[in-house]
């Protein structure tokens, strides 16, 4: 039965830019793939993206960031994360990211951040092996 | 059966520290709960036995209706209200799983952001996993530990819902029915359904035009028409409570005062009646009744008799030996027996 759980997943679109056609697709690609996914529209704080975290019990928080703001905005959801007792979700996502920073980020413990142009099966691809590991683990 | 006696020492190690965790009033502990019993993983009864034990004490209100009605809205706004008055709140939003991907897009706390980050209010979403009847399988266990954890208003919210979704009955005191004005032509198909549950009626996005018409109709068809010769069918009288229809702009946040006051009088009144008590009788007794089906059914197909037995009638089904019906009957005297 426990193969069987759903993944619940929080796409998220912190910060100022209203541009939320990426966390849209990438919302209903997760959908498609079988996910649970918990949708908070635009303009969430990291505050507000951690609570929601913590309330729905997700597996993964998937940021989407197009405003340039990621330097702050992930490691701030990370932190915030762990002062809320959170060690078991999986904090990804996406978008205008250049790979000196993409890089730095995964330094920090933050997980994959894919580009523009991925397809949505990469991430789905992505979630559902690190999913399967945390079973198995 | 270990239900009926059981106790801390029965839990998992894990389970017990959700337990300890929930008792200790941290919301990680409430969350996890939440996912054990909507996952249905094992021990996830004995994890409720220990909860509910109190038994119920926060005011539960249903909301239900068409989709795009405005519930998600209307919650947030009575939500408010209640944190205005220092009340803390319990939220179970309900969204449909897709039949054909098994995912879901929970939305519902889009409308609810401005009371997201509030320590005093606690939502989750839950998708309906193929239950039908507006609510998912657990939902009313999950209202059951919102309770459990100590808030005072538990807020219930169905899925977009048609005619005979019905199940908010049994999560709920208080069912708040919410329509729109368009919903207006559909109302002699709704006698039969939702018209029945409602304790409450609230016409939302009443700024649009029709919302009169559609409050006059409601109250014509609840035959609440004092003065003008008509009397309330009798059912009503004896229950004496007049289901008020009230009109609401959720956005706006008019009339949700009437709403609020309106949701109280029907508690008091169910307090005043013994139809409180009556209600929670009868909640009860569906619990019971879900609870034995549920592990009749996973005792059922666990047991390898039934499952041989399962095989063989199905070969002797295609020999045209047996049917269906003389298989079943095997089955259950195996299980019986």
């Amino acid at each position: 039965m426990s193969d069987e759980r759903k993944i619940r997943v929080l796409v998220a679109k912190p910060g100022l830019d209203g541009h939320d056609r990426g966390a849209k697709v990438i919302a209903s690609s997760f959908r498609d793939a079988g996910f649970e996914v918990i949708y908070t529209g635009l303009h969430q704080t990291p505050e507000m993206i951690v609570s929601a975290a913590v309330q729905e019990d997700v597996d993964v928080v998937a940021m989407s960031v197009l405003s340039g703001a990621h330097m702050t905005l992930f490691p701030r959801v990370q932190e915030l994360l762990g002062e809320a007792g959170v060690d078991h979700v999986l904090l990804t996502g996406g978008g205008i990211i250049p790979e000196e920073d993409v890089a730095a980020l995964e330094a920090q413990g933050i997980g994959r951040l894919f580009g523009p142009g991925t397809p949505t099966s990469e991430a789905i691809a992505y979630v559902r092996e690190w999913f399967a590991a945390q079973q198995s683990a | 059966m270990t239900v009926s006696k059981a106790s801390t020492d029965v839990l998992s190690d894990r389970l017990a520290s959700t337990l300890e965790r929930f008792r200790d009033g941290q919301v990680t502990g409430l969350a996890r709960a939440i996912s054990v019993v909507e996952n249905e993983r094992p021990g996830f009864q004995e994890l409720l036995h220990e909860i509910v034990s109190p038994g119920p004490s926060a005011a539960r209100v249903g909301f239900t209706g068409p989709p795009g009605a405005g519930k998600s809205s209307l919650v947030a706004a009575v939500a408010t209200a209640y944190r205005a008055a220092e009340e803390r709140v319990g939220i179970v939003a309900v969204d449909p799983t897709s039949p054909y991907s098994g995912g879901a897009l929970l939305g519902d706390r889009i409308r609810m952001n401005e009371i997201a980050t509030d320590p005093g209010i606690f939502i989750r979403s839950m998708a309906t996993r193929g239950s039908l009847g507006g609510l998912a399988a657990t939902t009313k266990e999950v209202a059951d530990l919102m309770d459990g954890f100590g808030f005072d208003r538990v807020v219930v919210e169905t899925v977009g819902v048609g005619q005979t979704e019905l199940e908010i009955t049994a999560a709920a005191d208080t069912v708040v029915v919410v329509l729109v004005p368009e919903s207006g032509d559909s109302i002699q198909a709704m006698k039969a359904g939702l018209m029945e549950i409602a304790d409450v009626f609230v016409v939302n996005k009443a700024d649009r035009p029709g919302a009169a018409r559609l409050v006059k109709e409601l109250r014509h068809a609840l035959q609440f028409r004092p003065g003008h010769g008509v009397k309330p069918a009798p059912e009503r009288e004896v229950d004496g409570w007049t289901i008020p229809v009230l009109q609401t702009n959720a956005i706006e946040g008019d009339g949700v005062p009437d709403l609020l006051g309106a949701i109280d009088a029907h508690r008091a009144w169910m307090d005043r009646s013994g139809e409180l008590d009556r209600r929670r009788r009868e909640r009860a007794g569906g619990r019971i009744r879900d609870v034995v089906e549920r592990d009749l059914r996973r005792t059922a197909w666990r047991t390898p008799e039934a499952l041989t037995l399962l095989e063989r009638g199905v070969e002797g089904i295609a020999g045209g030996s047996e049917t269906p019906y003389s298989v079943a009957r095997q089955i259950l005297a195996a299980l019986l027996r």
